[in-house]
């Protein structure tokens, strides 16, 4: 007899096909059998959902790996435990690892340890040049056919005009899609956002300027070659303009944000707070509220966690020497239900950005609530409230820049291909 | 910032350290250059001067070279009778991968009563401040504060002219990268004086404004009406084509001499926090008169200003008593 798990009582969200109404959910071999007012008498195991909001696994396209090459601050498969703990099913890894993720072994070596992991999905993108060094392509097609999903040069900008309109041309022959980080390097020589604040800091400033201008660039050469592009994490209001203007032009481009960027601003950073340090940098309160809107309409289509571990002493240095980056993966939903419960978003709409919107750009099956697809799906209750503390991350790094917000939102079940991994 | 276990003395500073100009008030600032005051006299008289410190131990912790700066708080504390420890990047093991807060441990772990600290990185002073007992005097962080560079200043100004309050000053030269420039704005304006600065656009950023300050890129129009023209120090290596094209030019248009000095008021005076660039910001004449030129008075200053800020924090200094670590590591 085969194994059937129901999950009952729940409200059903599925943003792909609009669904949001209270029902069940039948788990079997792995894969959803079935969804909606269905019978579940025959399953060998209930779970009554009491009506919290049942929704497919989160999708994360943007997480920082620390393994290969520095596996004190977490292996893939501590990654992918962390993931779980925050309702995240699937991973998308960034090429900035040591050695760079830009050769099929290197590829293979991350998918062999997210298979070994058996937690949450680890996939991964490719670098667009060897080394992330800005100047060779690196063998897209094999690395395609390896599994990467996407490609990217992580924090790198990939500035080279040529290198980069190639890569775009050369992408779509397998379909793919670029992610190039937005910043022009040669005018973000700082260390947080430019304005009063960095005066009055004596630190150096990055404007919003080298993040447009950058983005700018990108979107002509992706209507020159017609490759698509993914632009972010995005940080302010000029951005946003930019992307609106270019999706409106009908250009292929897709944008995504991390919930820092609509939670916080530059005075997070205090009296010289390393763990508001960012890259782009936080920006001041017009921005974040321009952030906000545009994941409210249309023009932001991603929420990435930008999940970046880092140990104690990377981060407890004068502000300029401190890493940038924030471990996200375990407060990627509760922040990003903050839209929701301000009233800017409903939750279906909201949900599109962490589950169906991320994994259509990187095709991977996920996303979806519809019988046939694996099994990935998450439980939260959306309105319990409490708050945050750093030692509520399962995470082994602790660099938050949350510690005492009040949050509203808690994951409370996740499954991978069926199997229930955190309850 | 943590002000815990501190005994509240009697004087109208009642912080630990002295990290910034930023957060003081006009009182705080008043009282110690009253103080300061105090302390010229006593330093011209050659008698003894005072034991306000006397068998305590002050570490001079320098991560950027500064021979003036570190001669000028070592004299201080001297002359209050205190233990005096050099500690120079170049002789410690900072070189040998040491972080700063390790440091800031080791040095606790001495049981110093006061830090003085340069750092080149803006806000580390700070950082290092709430990792030690001592009280923490900050001699320069990045780009950030120089306050005892600002309070010097405004003695050799009350002094000269008997108030700040209603003065305009001007500080020409390198802005964006100055610390002493903020904490002179800082100071200034909390006193009651106008605050202009002159520089070429690549040296001033427009946020600036926001501190309170009038922008000028023309020297001669900034200059006008101003009781004190403060000139700051520009890098040899800013001027070699990354924020202004030569010395030449830079002197041409920014450099003081006689004839844009004659834009300001009649009798203003001329400051410079040294070491001073002669010909290239400041005409080497001027710089020696002496019925316009108070650099040397600034000098003097420098160490009755150093004397009373150690004196008042010393006051509230308590360092624990028993063995116990009040941080831990981790």
């Amino acid at each position: 007899m085969v194994k059937l798990l129901a999950l009952t009582n729940a409200r059903l969200i599925d943003p792909a096909s609009g669904l949001d109404e209270k029902g069940s959910v039948l788990v079997s071999k792995g894969r959803i059998d079935a969804i909606g007012n269905i019978d579940t008498s025959e399953a060998s195991e209930a779970i009554d959902c009491k009506g919290k909001v049942l929704c497919p696994g989160l999708v994360d396209m943007r997480v920082h790996l620390s393994e290969p090459g520095n596996e004190h601050r977490e292996t893939i498969a501590e990654t992918a435990s962390v993931a779980v703990n925050g309702g995240v099913t699937s991973v998308v890894g960034l090429p900035d690892t040591d050695p760079t993720t830009d050769s099929v072994p290197a590829l293979e070596f991350i998918a062999r340890r997210g298979r070994e992991a058996k937690l949450a999905k680890i996939y991964a993108y490719g670098a667009i040049t060897r080394g992330m060094a800005g100047k060779e392509l690196t063998e897209m097609g094999l690395l395609t056919e390896a599994g990467a999903v996407a490609f990217s040069d992580a924090q790198t900008t990939l500035t080279d005009t040529v290198v980069m309109s190639r890569a775009l041309s050369y992408s779509k022959f397998f379909d793919q899609t670029l992610v190039n980080f937005p910043l022009e390097p040669g005018l973000s020589n700082g260390v947080m956002n430019k304005g009063e604040l960095s005066t009055r800091l004596g630190l150096g400033g990055i404007g919003t300027a080298a993040e447009v201008m950058q983005i700018e660039r990108d979107i002509r050469l992706a209507e020159m070659t017609g490759g698509k592009l993914h632009v972010g994490p995005i940080t302010c209001h000029e951005s946003v303009e930019a992307i609106r203007q270019a999706k409106d032009q009908g250009i292929n481009v897709t944008a995504s944000t991390t919930p820092h960027y609509f939670s916080l601003n530059e005075t997070t950073i205090g009296d010289y707070r390393t763990f508001g340090k960012f890259l782009p940098p936080l920006r001041d309160e017009f921005h974040r509220r321009s952030v906000a809107g545009a994941v409210a309409d249309r023009t932001i289509d991603v929420i990435v966690s930008d999940h970046h571990p880092h140990d104690p002493d990377s981060k407890r240095l004068p502000f300029a020497q401190a890493s940038f980056g924030a471990v996200g993966l375990e407060t990627l939903l509760p922040m990003s239900l903050r839209l929701y419960h301000e009233g800017l978003i409903n939750l279906p709409d909201l949900l599109a950005k962490l589950t169906n919107n991320p994994a259509s750009i990187v095709k991977i099956k996920a996303g979806k609530l519809e019988a046939g697809v694996p099994a990935d799906l998450t439980l939260f209750d959306p309105n319990k409230p409490y708050k945050f503390e750093p030692d509520l991350l399962t995470s082994k790094c602790k660099n938050t820049p949350y510690e005492a917000f009040p949050l509203q939102g808690q994951v409370l079940m996740t499954l991978v291909d069926g199997r229930i991994l955190k309850r | 910032m943590t002000e815990s276990k501190t005994h509240k003395g009697s004087s109208l500073y009642q912080r630990r350290h002295l990290l910034g100009i930023e957060g003081l008030t006009a009182q705080e600032i008043g009282y110690l250059l009253d103080q300061a005051d105090k302390f010229v006299t006593l330093n011209r008289s050659a008698k003894e001067t005072s034991d306000s410190l006397k068998g305590r131990t002050v570490i001079n912790l320098f991560f950027e070279n500064s021979t003036r700066t570190r001669t000028s708080f070592e004299i201080a504390a001297k002359r209050m009778g205190a233990d005096v420890v050099n500690m120079s990047v170049a002789t410690s093991s900072v070189k040998k991968g040491e972080t700063l807060l390790d440091t800031a441990y080791t040095l606790n772990a001495m049981h110093p009563s006061l830090i003085v600290v340069r750092h080149n990185e803006s806000g580390a002073v700070s950082l290092l401040s709430q990792k030690v007992d001592a009280g923490v005097l900050n001699a320069g962080d990045g780009r950030h504060e120089h306050p005892t560079q600002a309070l010097l200043d405004a003695l050799t100004i009350r002094r000269r002219l008997g108030t700040l309050s209603g003065l305009t000053v001007a500080l020409c030269g390198d802005i964006t990268h100055s610390r002493v420039a903020r904490s002179n704005i800082l100071l200034l304006n909390t006193m009651g004086a106008r605050v202009r600065v002159i520089a070429p656009p690549t040296l001033v950023s427009s946020d600036m404004e926001r501190m309170g300050v009038e922008i000028h890129t023309d020297m001669r129009q900034g200059l006008k009406g101003c009781d004190i023209v403060m000139m700051l120090r520009l890098q040899m290596e800013r001027m070699q084509g990354s924020f202004v094209p030569s010395t030449r030019e830079y002197y041409r248009f920014f450099g003081l001499d006689a004839e844009k000095l004659s834009c300001a008021k009649p009798n203003a005076l001329i400051m410079h926090p040294g070491p001073m660039n002669r010909g290239v910001e400041i005409d080497s004449e001027l710089a020696d008169d002496e019925d316009r030129s108070l650099i040397r008075t600034q000098v003097e200053m420098g160490v009755a200003v150093r004397m009373a800020c150690m004196e008042a924090l010393i006051e509230n200094v308590v360092l624990p008593e028993s063995g116990e670590e009040r941080f831990k590591h981790g």
